[in-house]
């Protein structure tokens, strides 16, 4: 038993339902009780999408159990056949229906139904979210997919992205134009917008772009032995990793590399005057393996942030991360506890987290501006206007995500020289981010019915041990809090490891200024 | 004067037969009451023991997450816990132990049962009373299901009071007992409205703290605030107590209703009651008068979701001038909404259960100017044209008694009037950009796999 106060993946089942919403013309039918069916408004809300996923639900009760839970799955694939006439149909059981041992896969081998029925063993207390879209889109690939005759043009598969997916659908857009520059045309997009007419052609392409690995590295492999398609390994996020994914596109095809960089403007920025203030800025990343390890690269190589820490929640992506990280000099946090993160973030007082929605939140408690880079998705990362994680313009989104939550250059001045000024004071933060200003309060979204005590929180702790043995003069702590709020939490840690280094026990304002020299930059 | 509600000439709908169809429920579970509960209750603690899924709902179904360390959180069961069932035991222990030690301010705790720890049968009571004897008598360990085979959406807020009704103290006081989680504002209009007339003591169930003194007995009268508390209900008669049936507090004439049940059964005079009540619902009648111009002659159609439909109906029927085409609830309990079914005009379809495809079915053939749904449902069927309200919104409102009755019109009123004032179609333009695809999912013209 373990407790979970919030989660970065849902169940597996979850993962599989955003492979067949993604699709077209495939339905799945879960057998599962009926409050498993919250599950269709991530799609519908968060999403914003316009169908309902294409998901039937037995919703079986506590008096169905024992007596016809089975045939309750019967009848529900049937009416779903009946109704929906779709090309294909996943099957199989959500974490209470794996309890009662019903195989909906066998079961539908029993009833005739017309079109291929693939079956789906998601274990759900062993494995998450991630790990059902891979195996669901890998499954549907393996019944589907036949060796067939390559295209005459060259041609490629693009695979992983799904419904719900971070930025998955406009990624699709600038790797298909990118491609196209270099006369190579996408045969299939999948599973996102692929009917399972599509999946049976993918043997047709010439190779594969893997575009997340956390959702279809096991289709990739499969389809790299079985259909003889090579599959690329660099994820083109960052202006590196597109350059680096240029030569290795042009490596498989024996194509000349092209990439039109007219619209790419990260470099310039980068270089220009007022991104001096973005020099050495300590960051910490974490999300989903793929995403962290991209904007790892982008944020030494790139904005030249100094990555301070890194991790990911997936599992799976445990071994590149680690590998990743010892690169960095690092330590790795593979962690699908949230509180585990907050407690990292709050020790090492980064000066700004890339993160996912989760550490958005552990952010805005600690006063840490965050960008977010990763799924868990929220809706605001599903925005109205085309802004790709991936290629040239994914690269000029990433510089101006990163660069907004920060406060600007001058801007930076001016804090420091007015310091006691009516607006600009600690409260008021970025000038840019009109009448908000950064409450140390957690956010309390919801509206619920009434205002509670705010609890105590883990983090507070954590803070009072590793300070335990340090003490402020009242002077020192008087000079610390003239020190602008963005940069006060670097400031107090910096002193404590200089100071406890030397076994200084207690911070004066010399220790401070001493401090600060020693780690002048 | 205030005049008695007047009964529909064509009778009721009490008597009206109910569509029961049995297919798909697109619900929640019961789980989903603790997003209001833990905020209601602040000492108390909410341990669900189930799954990750369990987890990802609590964290979903209020659309937004909560990210202040919350008062609930999920024992996932893994592999381990699922192979001996005296393992499970110790383990929750030990989790309970853990979150004791860590969160002293906490002095309720629930262990909330779901469908996988109903499956695999893992005693929840026994492992309560075992904690309750430890703990005690700084905590008290009280468990209940809100497990998706079992309930229903609000029904968890149902199954979380009527497990708590039966360890309340004894009390022989003649007292009104007001039931039902309503945001504080509202309890206190509703606190002071009685207060006025001469009634008392008040109590509330919940109790924003265990310590509140709350007894109950054979001289308690109850009346309850939602009509989704068939169980507490129950459990409230057996400890002796008494029902005060009312239609439900929406509105200005149910909110009268209801008041005038209370009043009378603790005989407040008519002058009284009217010195108290014209102000309010006089304000009340102008909001809702503002509030539902553009719901007048308006069709709506209700899934079933809340359990609040059906006196929800009645207001929109009633007092806002709507035509009620469909109104399905997961359960009727005819012993708590018949008053409402009473004054709700026969006509529409009175449904139980769901069987969501075809009720889409009939949704779509009747086209009703607003439908009331859950969140699953919304955004496709306004992509198909036909304007929605969320159910779960009117759960997390302010939305009864006298006060809220504008505010009450004018979430149903709000996407009506969204409608008119957008103009972003362009159909003569862009013919296939009017809000949907047009190719339906799943019918795709290419045909069958081999």
């Amino acid at each position: 038993m373990k407790l979970t106060v919030w989660t970065y993946e849902g169940p597996p089942h979850v993962g599989a339902m955003r492979v067949a919403t993604g699709m077209t013309g495939l339905h799945y039918v879960l057998h599962a009780p009926q409050g498993d069916t919250y599950a269709d408004l991530l799609f519908t809300m968060i999403e914003r999408r316009d169908h309902r996923p294409p998901v039937t639900y037995t919703t079986f009760q506590a008096r169905d159990l024992g007596s016809d839970t089975a045939d309750l799955f019967k009848t529900a694939l049937e009416d779903a056949y009946a109704r929906f006439k779709p090309q294909a149909l996943i099957v199989g059981a959500s974490c209470t229906a794996e309890l009662i041992q019903d195989d909906p896969g066998g079961m539908a081998e029993t009833m005739d139904i017309p079109v291929p029925v693939i079956p789906l063993e998601l274990p759900s207390y062993q494995r998450k979210e991630n790990f059902g879209a891979d195996e669901t889109f890998f499954q549907i690939v393996r019944a589907l997919a036949k060796p067939m005759a390559r295209t005459a043009q060259i041609t490629c598969n693009l695979i992983g992205p799904t419904a719900l997916g971070f930025r998955h659908r406009d990624d699709i857009t600038e790797i298909t134009t990118l491609l196209s520059d270099m006369g190579i045309s996408v045969n299939v997009v999948a599973p996102m917008t692929a009917s399972p007419a599509d999946i049976a052609r993918l043997g047709a392409a010439h190779f594969n772009v893997l575009m997340y690995p956390e959702t279809a590295e096991t289709a990739a492999r499969w389809m790299a032995r079985e259909l003889d398609q090579p599959f690329t390994k660099t994820v083109p996020i960052g202006v590196g990793a597109t350059r680096d994914f240029v030569a290795e596109v042009a490596g498989i095809t024996g194509l000349a590399p092209y990439l039109d960089e007219s619209r790419l403007r990260l470099p310039w920025y980068s270089k220009s005057v007022d991104s001096t203030y973005l020099t050495g800025k300590r960051v910490f990343l974490f999300g989903d393996g793929t995403h962290v390890a991209a904007a790892a690269r982008v944020a030494r190589d790139e904005m030249g942030f100094d990555v301070v820490g890194l991790g990911c929640y997936n599992r799976e992506m445990a071994r590149p991360i680690r590998a990743l990280a010892k690169d960095f000099g690092v330590e790795p946090v593979i962690t699908d506890d949230y509180l585990e993160v907050e407690r990292v973030i709050e020790a090492l007082q980064p000066e700004m987290i890339l993160g996912t929605q989760m550490e958005r939140h552990i952010g805005k408690r600690l006063g840490i501006p965050c960008a977010v880079i990763s799924a868990p998705v929220h809706v605001q990362d599903f925005p109205a206007r085309y802004s790709p994680q991936m290629g040239m313009e994914g690269a000029n989104v990433l510089f101006d995500t990163w660069v907004h939550p920060l406060v600007m250059g001058l801007e930076e001045h001016l804090l420091h020289m007015f310091r006691d000024d009516f607006e600009f004071h600690d409260a008021a933060g970025p000038s840019h981010h009109g009448g908000h200003a950064p409450k140390p309060q957690a956010e309390q979204g919801g509206q619920p019915p009434a205002p509670a005590a705010r609890p105590p929180e883990f983090a507070g702790k954590m803070k009072e041990q590793s300070a335990a043995s340090l003490v402020w003069l009242q002077e020192a702590e008087r000079e610390l809090k003239k020190i602008p709020f963005f940069v006060r939490g670097k400031a107090r840690r910096n002193t404590e490891v200089f100071a406890a280094d030397r076994g200084v026990a207690e911070i004066s304002v010399e220790t401070l200024y001493e401090a600060k020299a020693h780690y002048a930059r | 004067m205030t005049e008695v509600p007047r009964l529909p000439v064509s009778g009721g709908c009490r008597n009206t037969p109910i569509l029961k169809q049995r297919g798909q429920r697109e619900v929640f579970c019961g789980l989903t009451g603790i997003i209001w509960l833990h905020r209601k209750m602040q000492d108390a603690f909410f341990l669900v023991i189930g799954s990750r899924t369990c987890a990802h709902l609590l964290q979903s179904a209020a659309g937004v997450m909560i990210f202040a360390e919350p008062r609930f959180a999920t024992a996932i069961l893994e592999e381990t816990d699922l192979a001996g069932l005296a393992d499970a035991q110790d383990e929750l222990d030990k989790v309970v132990g853990e979150l004791l030690a860590r969160r002293t301010d906490i002095k309720q705790l629930f262990l909330v049962g779901s469908c996988p720890s109903e499956v695999i049968k893992l005693d929840l009571s026994r492992a309560a009373e075992r904690m309750t004897q430890k703990y005690a008598p700084s905590v008290r360990v009280l468990s209940y299901s809100g497990s998706g085979i079992e309930t229903t959406f609000t029904q968890g807020e149902d199954a979380c009071l009527a497990a708590m009704v039966p360890v309340l103290p004894e009390t022989d006081t003649r007292q009104l007992l007001l039931v039902g989680a309503l945001p504080d504002v509202v309890e206190e209009q509703a606190l002071s409205l009685l207060g006025a007339m001469g009634i008392g003591p008040i109590k509330v169930l919940p109790a924003p703290r265990a310590d509140s003194g709350l007894g109950i007995g054979p001289n308690t009268v109850f009346a309850l605030t939602q009509p989704f508390l068939g169980d507490t209900h129950a459990a409230l008669e057996r400890r002796g107590a008494s029902h005060l049936a009312a239609p439900f507090p929406f509105g200005e004439e149910g909110t009268t209703a209801w008041l005038r049940t209370i009043a009378d059964a603790f005989g407040v005079d008519p002058a009284t009651f009217e010195r108290v009540t014209q102000a309010p619902r006089a304000r009340a009648r102008k909001a809702i008068a503002q509030a539902s111009e553009v719901l007048r002659g308006k069709s709506v159609f209700f899934f079933p979701d809340s359990q609040l439909e059906i006196p929800l109906a009645r207001f929109l029927t009633r007092e806002c001038g709507m035509d009620a085409v469909e109104i399905s609830a997961p359960f009727i309990h005819k012993g708590i909404v018949g008053p409402d079914l009473d004054l709700l005009a026969e006509g529409p379809t009175l449904s139980e259960g769901q069987d969501v495809d075809l009720q889409l079915d009939r949704c779509r053939a009747a086209r009703p100017d607003l439908s009331v749904c859950g969140l699953g449902l919304a955004n496709p069927l306004e992509a198909e044209g036909l304007a929605t309200k969320w159910a779960i919104e009117l759960v997390f409102s302010s939305v009864h008694f006298y006060e809220q009755a504008g505010d009450l019109a004018g979430l149903f009123s709000r996407p009506l009037r969204r409608r008119d004032l957008l103009s972003v179609d362009a159909p003569s333009l862009c013919p296939k950009n009017s809000g949907g695809e047009a190719q339906p999912r799943g019918q795709s013209p290419e045909g069958a796999v081999s």
